[in-house]
């Protein structure tokens, strides 16, 4: 058996269903830039959106009404500052309310792990004095059975669906992850369905012993997609786009502007070719890179 | 501002050198983005070449020629020690207890040297300001040795009551933090542009110890929105030397070299 590799537009039908919960991760490498492009493209709604870092793809996905709800732990533009229409949401409801459930990093990871572990919850030396808690009924407390301490605990996620962007894929999809790893392996394994869009299909991964491997087993779908990361970027194939990354916070500031931009470029297009031929992005070369 | 030697400096660039001297040769520093990175990396290129630079990324030994703009830059894992997942870094190496100091920053900052990075406005559910959130704070605050704030220093930062709690410091002072369960002394400096405060031994609230120069106690107290207590022996810190100045300049003009116009932004 191996995992079939077929275009994004067909997993994201296959697999991705209005009402889940689905989790795109990538902690600020290989965010699955084209993969969320092609949710919004096929107006999937009512979605409960995961994400240690929500970014750009996330602002989208919420400034489309794509989400109902987003569990996350840390959202913003990465050197650049905010991201409006999460602040949108949040702040004023549109363009519909966002219910949300908020973390620490550390807690994050730990119900991913918990999740892919087969473990009902996470355990974690957290959130102490932390107003946190307060405000998200899922961080409660436990006490060590064996010493009496006091620690924090959450419930496992997950998710409906992982999706993840990595390097590359062999032919019977085995996929390659390098670089910051993130939380990839553990939201893929945590999930029930999994899709990887990858830089390109080789014959040989020629991966060291200790890589950060995923077995086509554990996926439901590989897709090549090159440059679907952008505009985050893939270690060895392409640097991140710094001037779309500030771009964004002209584009994503006035409801109009935001809504105009993505059904112009993301709703108007068929494929991340074109998105990024319409949108008008050279994706930057990055010195050294091994797959120009 | 001149110094004896008339060199000009920037605010900024004081707050950041004199928290990079903090950083001792061979220390393990969890370090946050922005401020304490440029920080930490200077202390890196200065005085302390064996410093060991953990990023949340999953990034231990990161010895970046050009300061980050996201906490998962490549150029971070490009000439790091070990790059490792991110339940890793929270588990093994955070939570384990391996990391000497924390270096943080913040939208706020009250007495104690508590953390708010995640709402402006006291109703977290129709926040005035939505900010980023916790994202690793919470925990380094609670299991690093110790932490160091660096922050600007306004009415606005140094508030009396924080709208949320996201990290914490001293709590409410005295031994509530050693009740509290968080581990290690909480924050033992918090530098600004403006001076260095450090908690008083026995209250745990932050008292003013030392001034950047040209810096009067009267500004100060300006920009801190309680009764700012004064220590009795007040120290002066020292103007940034040519190396220190020349280092970090040097670091910030690279920096915008390779990510255009936002590194000075």
């Amino acid at each position: 058996m191996t995992t079939p590799i077929i275009p994004l537009a067909e997993a994201v039908g296959r697999f991705v269903k209005d009402g889940q919960t689905i989790a795109m991760e990538g902690f600020t490498h290989l965010i699955p830039f084209a993969a969320g492009h092609e949710v919004i493209r096929q107006r999937r709604k009512d979605l409960t959106l995961v994400r240690m870092t929500p970014d750009i793809i996330y602002d989208q996905l919420i400034g489309m009404g794509c989400a109902a709800g987003l569990v996350f732990s840390w959202g913003g533009n990465p050197g650049v500052g905010s991201i409006h229409r999460f602040r949108d949401a949040i702040e004023n409801g549109w363009p519909r309310p966002l219910a949300i459930q908020e973390h620490s990093h550390a807690d994050m990871a730990g119900r991913y792990q918990a999740g892919a572990s087969g473990l009902p919850f996470s355990v974690l030396r957290g959130y102490v004095g932390s107003d946190l808690p307060k405000h998200n009924p899922n961080i409660r407390t436990i006490a060590c059975p064996f010493t009496g301490e006091r620690l924090a605990a959450t419930p496992a996620l997950n998710p409906d669906v992982a999706i993840i962007h990595a390097q590359r894929a062999d032919r019977e999809g085995n996929v390659l992850i390098e670089g910051i790893v993130g939380i990839q392996k553990e939201a893929v394994l945590a999930a029930r369905a999994a899709i990887a869009t990858v830089e390109e299909i080789v014959d040989d991964l020629a991966a060291p012993m200790n890589a950060c491997l995923l077995p086509h087993w554990v996926l439901s779908a590989v897709c090549p997609v090159p440059n679907g990361a952008h505009p985050s970027y893939a270690h060895g194939y392409y640097g991140r786009d710094n001037a779309f990354c500030k771009a964004w916070d002209g584009i994503s500031r006035e409801r109009e502007g935001f809504t105009e931009w993505m059904e112009k470029h993301v709703l108007g297009t068929k494929d991340h070719a074109q998105f990024l031929r319409s949108a008008g992005i050279a994706v930057p070369e990055r010195a050294g890179a091994a797959h120009a | 501002m001149p110094d004896d030697a008339g060199l000009q400096y920037s605010a900024t660039e004081i707050m950041t050198i004199e928290a990079a001297r903090r950083l001792k040769n061979g220390m393990v520093c969890f370090v946050g983005i922005g401020m304490p990175s440029a920080a930490a990396n200077l202390a890196r290129l200065t005085h302390a070449p064996e410093v060991v630079l953990i990023y949340e990324s999953g990034t231990i030994g990161a010895k970046p020629d050009v300061l980050p703009l996201s906490i998962g830059d490549g150029e971070l894992a490009e000439h790091a020690d070990t790059v490792v997942s991110i339940p890793e870094i929270f588990r093994y190496w955070l939570q384990g207890g391996r990391v000497d100091v924390g270096f943080l920053g913040a939208a706020q900052v009250d007495r104690f040297g508590n953390i708010n990075t995640t709402v402006i406005g006291n109703d977290y559910a129709h926040p005035k300001v939505r900010l980023p959130g916790a994202g690793g704070a919470p925990e380094i605050a609670s299991n690093a040795k110790e932490t160091w704030i660096v922050i600007k220093q306004t009415k606005r930062s140094f508030v009396p009551k924080l709208d949320f709690l996201t990290s914490v410091g001293h709590l409410t002072g005295g031994d509530s933090r050693a009740k509290s369960g968080a581990r290690g002394k909480g924050p033992t400096a918090v530098i600004t542009d403006l001076g260095v405060m450090a908690p008083d031994p026995v209250t745990r609230e932050l008292t003013l110890v030392a001034l950047h120069p040209g810096i009067t106690v009267e500004r100060v107290r300006e920009a801190t929105g309680w009764e700012l207590k004064v220590a009795d022996e007040l120290g002066r810190t020292a103007a940034p030397d040519a190396k220190e100045l020349a280092t970090l300049r040097d670091l910030q003009a690279r920096t915008a070299r390779a990510h255009g116009s936002l590194a000075n932004e």
